[in-house]
């Protein structure tokens, strides 16, 4: 049987094209109208305190830019890895990445307390703080990403940069996550962080989060492009989301496991584990149930092709897992409290040495779903000016590796 | 022309060679490079912080009454700062704790600030370097550059620094304040290069307690480095080699 020759194409101007772009500049405009106000009035009228310093935009941001580099894993698997099935998919890859880098960063710049001080981080670096670093790594991504993308899409371009090209960017992913778990790996003082398996296991949140973002957006534009989208490459995607999805479990068992072994994260571990209520049910119900068991069973526990509508679910699934996996280690690693002196209970006026109490307000989840629309946003505008999405993912287009 | 100077000799006013290269220098330096300009005095203003010294505090647990905040009170009306009644989102330069130990059920009050650590975390993870640390060990806050990102926050095991939630008014002089930046004890710099001692400091020894002793760590006769020579003392987390400024003894 034939296969067609690759084509990508823009997406066509239609109804539903207009409908989706209108609601997200709604979102858009919601997330804009945050910042405003909380600029105004000063972060008092968001749940953030000085026990819990980052909250709900700082989850939606790390989320986003977490996402963002596992994105880019679908053209990595076809420009390093040669998976051929995969390749018509590159482009929309890469797209995504800096759509939900872009998102991401977003959402962090708009929430500092002055971000109108954006040139004083652009002009003044301290190269001993991995936020630094990150600037220099969300940066460079953004144009590495953009070289790849070019070389892939300028037919003027030898097809063998494509590999060299696609490899310097899938090293610069790797790069990218390690210094954004290192965020966290490296605070010292706070029991929840302060753990070098950060970095891989926010490697494996990110081929996780990105895959089963990369999945709901690919199903989105195939339906508003009206390109025919096959269960074969429903079914490898989502199986590898799956094989990803065990991976994130496996490295959150090794993290709360090695802090286990330590007494003296114990107490850290019984309030994660045990007795955190919310952090517990969402570490427990939301990431570990229902983020990643059930998606493991619902892929893994029949055989045959995955339908759209399964695919799309177990994507939502990781999604709601892997919002609720950040918020825990954002959040709950903040509310859980430091001890000023080992062996000593410590009590104040401040609420030292109790477990801090966080309510996100409106205005933050308006700044993160921001930052969400604005990714959905750029990748949706991306799909309309550039030739990034093929035109036939049907079945029969697929090139089998095996 | 000529004119006499008050000790009798005479000075001849005519421009020498040397002062017109400086007045083309100064202007060049004006015209082309006025961040470079910036810099430079920058560099002379932190050259008057002495680096053979290291200023700390010396805190006895056994002298701190527990219903006694005069040391906070005076740190509000020294720099400038005060709450809303809601402890968790006011910013708190200097605040009370009461340790308890978890064996022997012995408790200690005592005041606890930025420890001025000699490695301070908050200074290793501020994106701009606008956390940062004297010649002479004071950890500060460079309101001009702070991006209000909150990372010292996070990395400070002592919940010494609070962020600005809300727009400040009534601001002092000498430590300016703004909403959407990080702040904490500056040791009252302003005190301290004027040859003073902090305010905590002072309103702690007027109440006749006498719990905080100020000084050059240095110094081996300064008052506080020989105290922390003769009695034992303690630093906060002394699991982390902060090594900070800012010790507790009988705790």
């Amino acid at each position: 049987m034939a296969i067609d020759r690759t084509l990508y194409r823009e997406i066509p101007v239609t109804n539903g094209l207009w409908a989706s772009a209108a609601a997200l500049v709604a979102f858009l405009l919601g997330g804009f109208a945050s910042f405003v106000y909380v600029e105004h009035h000063g972060h008092i009228v968001t749940g953030m305190t000085n026990h819990v310093v980052w909250g709900m935009p700082h989850v939606f941001a790390i989320f986003l830019i977490v996402a963002a580099s596992g994105a880019l894993n679908v053209a990595s698997i076809a420009s390093v890895f040669g998976k051929m099935a995969y390749k018509p998919l590159s482009r929309l890859s890469g797209v995504l990445a800096m759509a939900l880098l872009a998102g991401g960063l977003a959402v962090l710049v708009l929430d500092l307390g002055r971000p109108d001080r954006l040139i004083v981080q652009m002009t003044h670096f301290n190269f001993t703080s991995i936020f630094t670093w990150n600037i220099l790594l969300y940066s460079g991504f953004m144009g590495v990403v953009a070289v790849y993308l070019w070389v892939q899409m300028d037919r003027s371009v030898d097809p063998k940069w494509t590999r060299p090209a696609g490899l310097a960017a899938f090293v610069w992913r790797l790069a990218l996550t390690t210094g954004t778990g290192s965020i966290f790996g490296w605070l010292v003082a706070r029991p929840g962080y302060d753990a070098a398996i950060m970095a891989p296991l926010f490697i494996s949140m990110s081929f996780a989060f990105g895959l089963a973002i990369f999945i709901l957006v690919l199903q989105g534009l195939a339906r508003l492009g009206d390109t025919p989208l096959g269960d074969v490459i429903i079914t490898r995607l989502t199986r590898l989301l799956a094989l990803f999805v065990a991976v994130v479990l496996y490295f959150t068992a090794v993290q709360h496991l090695t802090n286990l072994y330590a007494q003296e994260h114990a107490g850290f571990e019984a309030f994660i584990l045990k007795e955190g209520g919310l952090y517990t049910t969402l570490f427990w119900g939301v990431q570990v149930l229902l983020g990643g068991l059930l998606p493991l069973a619902l892929v893994y526990g029949r055989k045959g092709p995955v339908s759209a509508g399964m695919a799309s679910l177990v994507a939502i699934l990781v999604i709601l897992g892997g919002v609720a996996q950040v918020y825990v280690i954002v959040v709950g690693g903040q509310a859980y409290p430091m001890e000023l002196f080992p062996g000593y209970e410590v009590s104040s006026s401040f609420h030292d040495g109790q477990i801090a109490a966080y309510s996100p307000s409106l205005p933050e989840f308006a700044l993160g779903l921001g930052g969400v629309a604005l990714a959905l946003f750029a990748t949706g505008l991306g799909a309309k000016v550039l030739r990034i999405l093929p035109s036939n993912l049907s079945d029969r287009n697929i090139p089998s590796d095996s | 022309m000529s004119f006499r100077m008050p000790n009798g000799s005479e000075v001849e006013d005519r421009p020498t060679r040397r002062d017109f290269f400086k007045s083309g220098a100064a202007f060049a330096t004006m015209t082309l490079a006025p961040g470079v300009t910036l810099m430079a005095f920058g560099g002379s203003a932190t050259a008057a912080v002495d680096a053979g010294k290291r200023w700390g505090l010396l805190i006895d647990t056994s002298k701190c009454a527990e219903d006694c905040d005069a040391c906070v009170t005076a740190c509000k009306t020294e720099n400038g700062w005060e709450g809303h009644g809601e402890a968790e989102r006011d910013v708190q330069w200097i605040r009370k704790v009461t340790l308890r130990n978890k064996a022997t059920g012995h408790e200690s009050s005592m005041p606890v600030m930025c420890q001025h650590c000699e490695s301070p975390p908050c200074v290793d993870v501020c994106p701009t370097g606008a956390s940062f640390k004297r010649d002479d060990g004071i950890v500060l806050v460079d309101k001009h550059t702070c991006i209000g990102c909150r990372y010292c926050m996070m990395a400070c095991p002592f919940k010494a620094r609070s962020f600005v939630h809300e727009p400040v008014t009534n601001q002092k002089t000498h430590a300016p304040r703004g909403q959407g930046t990080v702040e904490g004890c500056t040791l009252c710099v302003h005190r301290v290069d004027a040859g003073g001692i902090p305010a905590c400091v002072e309103a702690c020894s007027a109440t006749g307690n006498g719990a905080m002793v100020f000084g050059d760590l240095l110094d081996p006769s300064s008052e506080i480095a020989q105290r922390l020579a003769e009695f034992p003392s303690v630093a906060l987390r002394p699991d982390l080699d902060l090594n900070p400024g800012v010790r507790y003894a009988e705790i």
